[in-house]
């Protein structure tokens, strides 16, 4: 491990009556990869900000090679060889890798035109020491999430960015391409660069960090270095309590009747594909990102039109063309992409939670508001949502509430089956563990739930039995001591192991 | 009652409630205070260029002028902001009102039938918007280029209809009332433009079609996912816009006692003024009617005091559109302001 290269201390922000960060201090140094954790509200994505110019800090120094600097705009932060990678990429997909590279920072042929041959060359150097599958004249609308990450790692380099900060850069990456992203960061850690890493996982951290310091509700909590890495301690500083066996959430289930039948359904990418669920029971759709988890729920939900293949309910065959079908059979989906295809984020709690029960609640066409406001305030109290009222605007809310806003729109239907796409994912670990006790309940009372998920502790925590998927494929099933990592791990990627 | 349902959806863009009631009573009037000084502000101005001390701007004459005028565009703004509120635009409302008054108009002569006038406007009107709302719902197209398409095609239509001259009927016993009566001392054209104002408030903040239109215009993907049928929403809010421009044909042409293929130039841009004037985000899914009223109100106010002041019409056009951007522009710095508690 080097020398210091950054030291933020005191740092403290304040918005309005909100204290986002309070006298937090963060040290990094060169050659370290430095993840920093906390649960989301924690402040990690504001000191970032802090760092990076974007918010100027009510106090606190920030110092580079030991001098104070002070950074007002996003320019010093790079003049002081600060990089961020933000969570939402910003790559023009109409630009070419090299411009997107220089962007903002072309450099001129003597007669001021941008010097595409200089960008080009002085890309492909770039491109090179990160192993890019790519060149610098591929159109950027041909890349990968993944591959466009590495186009903002590259423009970091090319601006000499010394100090690197990543914002949780697997969010959206398969395993494969997260192997790809990790070999990359660890080299540039090699090579001298101080790597600021944002992340929510435990395994990635463990894998990754060379040290690690813990926020909590925008204070300092500790800093740990490699040899005290465990992840039960890192929770432990992040939540301020122990959690527990935070996975395990298996109690009270009694596996009744089979419910859901589906068989050889098929559409799209999904090969047919069959598989049961029974009432009380949680069964876990695993797999690679990309595996075709996400379009078979949304073939049984009729939210894409199926092409063969026929789906059972109690027994009976049933019709499901649109999603209203499903949603009138009592089968309700969580979509992954919780804002863009969940939640109405402008609208009220009550809008949000009562959207599947309004007809229920109306008199020809008119809606009873008062009904539907005491149904909210239920919701609300009984998931614990954190929301101003049934009034409160679902889109200020932290990704724990707006989870469970959306779990109480389908628990108003009183569900007999409940297809749940990756129900924690953006959650803080507190919210999570709710979750899985909802999700718990929900069996309990003999909801038939699938959840389909890609953190594998989770799918082998609450999971009774686990159906593995492979490119469109269902490649097995685990049961009972069968559903642990390597198991399901090698049905997710057996035949792309043995074909390599 | 009135209350508890424009609460569960109202004062939509702002995340912050629990600031103190005047805060929030501010947020829920929306631009209501620019309406009311700007009121004020034309009263001053008369006052103070009149020669004898005396305003004409401040009088119930003048009052009942400013609602008359402000009435037919209050009427298809109304239209609007349903379409607007599920992120889509109109540009065609104009033209449907010629469409409309041209054979309302036409029905209204004695050889025709006079005394089906008023259901040829309003179905006029709505089978226009029926044809828009079609290819915009089922043929999923933009609804700026089809009704850029229909604006153009409907008034090449109101012109041939007409056959190039303007169709005169002084006598128009059916709906003469519209356009020229009173009912209670207030003229008939107020009274509708505030029917079709109550109407559509109710339709939008009391029952389930107004609520998945705000759905809709929220998050279209979302909304397909509750079970919602996002084309037969936008086949409705496109039909309702056709139907407000049938009735503002009928206001328009009963108050002129004619109808001709230019009838209603330009009134989109005036109804699309009024409705993001009132705080309806273009983007959808954010607005009320409440606000379109403001907004058409605003217009209203402005038109009629600058005319008052003597100002020439072409200054009135400068004035207009610096005053809709100025407004606008207050009201995005009104919710940022908001939003940083």
């Amino acid at each position: 491990m080097g020398q210091v290269v950054l030291e933020m201390e005191g740092i403290s922000k304040s918005f309005g009556a909100t204290r986002a960060l309070n006298g937090v201090k963060l040290t990094v140094r060169s050659h370290e990869i430095h993840a920093l954790m906390g649960e989301n509200g924690a402040g990690k994505s504001t000191l970032m900000k802090v760092l990076s110019g974007v918010y100027q800090p009510d106090a606190g120094i920030i110092k580079v090679d030991g001098q104070p600097i002070v950074i007002t705009k996003p320019a010093d932060a790079r003049a002081a060889g600060i990089s961020l990678i933000y969570q939402e990429l910003s790559v023009a997909t109409n630009l070419t890798v090299a411009e997107n590279v220089f962007m903002g920072s072309e450099p001129r042929t003597p007669w001021g035109m941008a010097d595409t041959a200089e960008m080009n060359r002085r890309t492909e150097e770039v491109l090179r020491t990160l192993e890019a599958p790519f060149s610098a004249t591929t159109p950027a609308r041909k890349l990968s999430i993944a591959q466009q990450q590495q186009v903002e790692i590259a423009r970091a380099l090319i601006h000499k960015g010394r100090i690197l900060i990543m914002d949780e850069p697997t969010a959206a990456l398969s395993d494969r391409e997260t192997d790809a992203l990790f070999k990359i960061v660890r080299k540039l850690r090699d090579e001298g660069i101080a790597v600021i890493y944002i992340s929510h996982r435990m395994a990635e951290v463990n894998a990754l960090a060379d040290c690690v310091t813990v926020l909590r509700d925008g204070a300092y909590v500790g800093e740990l270095a490699r040899e005290e890495l465990d992840p039960g301690k890192i929770v432990q500083m992040m939540v301020g309590r122990p959690l527990g066996d935070f996975y395990q959430h298996k109690t009270g289930r009694q596996i009744g009747k089979l419910v859901l039948e589906v068989s050889d359904v098929a559409g799209g990418k999904v090969r047919p594909a069959s598989f049961q669920v029974h009432a009380g029971e949680v069964v876990g759709l695993a797999g690679l990102v990309g595996a075709g988890r996400t379009e078979l729920a949304r073939l049984i939900f009729g939210a894409d039109a199926r092409t063969g293949g026929r789906v059972v309910l109690d027994g009976t065959e049933v019709k499901i063309n649109e999603p209203l079908d499903a949603i009138r059979l009592g089968i309700g989906y969580l979509p992954e992409d919780r804002k863009g295809q969940g939640l109405f984020l402008q609208l009220s709690a009550l809008v949000n939670t009562s959207m599947n029960v309004l007809g229920k609640n109306a008199r020809a066409g008119v809606i009873n508001h008062p009904a539907l406001r005491k149904l909210t305030r239920q919701a609300i109290d009984r998931l614990s949502i954190k929301v101003n009222g049934p009034d409160g605007i679902v889109g200020g809310l932290s990704g724990g509430n707006q989870q469970k806003v959306l779990l109480a729109r389908w628990l108003e239907i009183s569900p007999r089956v409940l297809l749940l796409d990756e129900p924690t994912r953006g959650v803080d670990v507190g919210a999570k563990s709710e979750i899985y006790m909802i999700i718990n309940e929900l069996a309990a009372q003999g909801v038939a739930v699938v959840v389909i998920s890609s953190e594998l502790p989770e799918v082998i925590g609450i999971c009774d039995r686990v159906v593995v998927m492979r490119e469109g494929v269902i490649t097995g099933e685990c049961t009972g001591d069968d559903i642990n990592q390597e198991k399901i791990m090698t049905l997710a990627t057996h035949d792309v192991r043995s074909a390599a | 009652m009135s209350t508890s349902g424009a609460a569960s959806i109202g004062a939509g863009r702002t995340e912050t409630t629990h600031g103190s009631f005047i805060g929030r009573s501010f947020e829920r009037l929306g631009m209501l205070p620019v309406l009311i000084v700007m009121y004020l502000f034309f009263y001053g101005l008369t006052l103070y260029y009149s020669d004898d001390g005396t305003s004409n701007f401040l009088t119930t004459n003048n009052n009942m002028n400013i609602l008359r005028q402000v009435a037919i565009n209050l009427v298809l703004a109304a239209g609007m902001t349903f379409v607007i509120l599920t992120a889509g635009i109109d540009l065609s409302v104009g033209s449907m009102l010629a469409v409309s008054a041209v054979l309302g108009m036409t029905m209204s002569l004695p050889d025709w039938m006079p005394a089906m006038s008023l259901p040829v406007f309003v179905a006029a009107g709505l089978v226009c918007g029926l044809v828009n709302g079609a290819m915009v719902a089922y043929f999923n197209m933009n609804p700026f280029v089809i009704t850029l398409g229909t604006m153009t095609a409907l008034r090449g239509a109101a012109y041939l209809l007409a056959s190039g001259t303007t169709v005169l009927n002084n006598n128009i016993p059916s709906f003469e009332w519209l356009g020229n009566g009173d009912f209670l001392a207030v003229p008939w054209l107020i009274w509708v433009a505030a029917a079709v104002s109550v109407v559509s408030w109710f339709i939008l903040r009391k029952t389930i079609l107004g609520l998945h239109i705000y759905a809709v215009g929220g998050n279209p993907q979302a909304a397909r996912l509750t079970g919602i049928k996002v084309s037969s929403i936008l086949l409705f809010v496109y039909s309702i816009n056709g139907l407000f421009a049938g009735i503002a044909g009928a206001m328009s042409s009963s108050r002129l006692y004619a109808a001709n293929g230019n009838w209603g130039v330009g009134y989109e841009l005036d109804a699309i003024a009024a409705v993001v004037l009132g705080g309806t985000s273009l983007s959808g899914g954010v607005g009320s009617i409440w606000g379109t009223v403001i907004g058409a109100l605003i217009i209203g106010v402005m038109n009629n005091g600058l005319t008052i002041l003597g100002l020439s019409s072409f200054w009135q056009y400068v004035a207009k559109g610096v005053v809709i951007v100025l407004a606008v522009l207050l009201d995005k710095w009104r919710q940022q302001h908001n939003l940083s508690y």
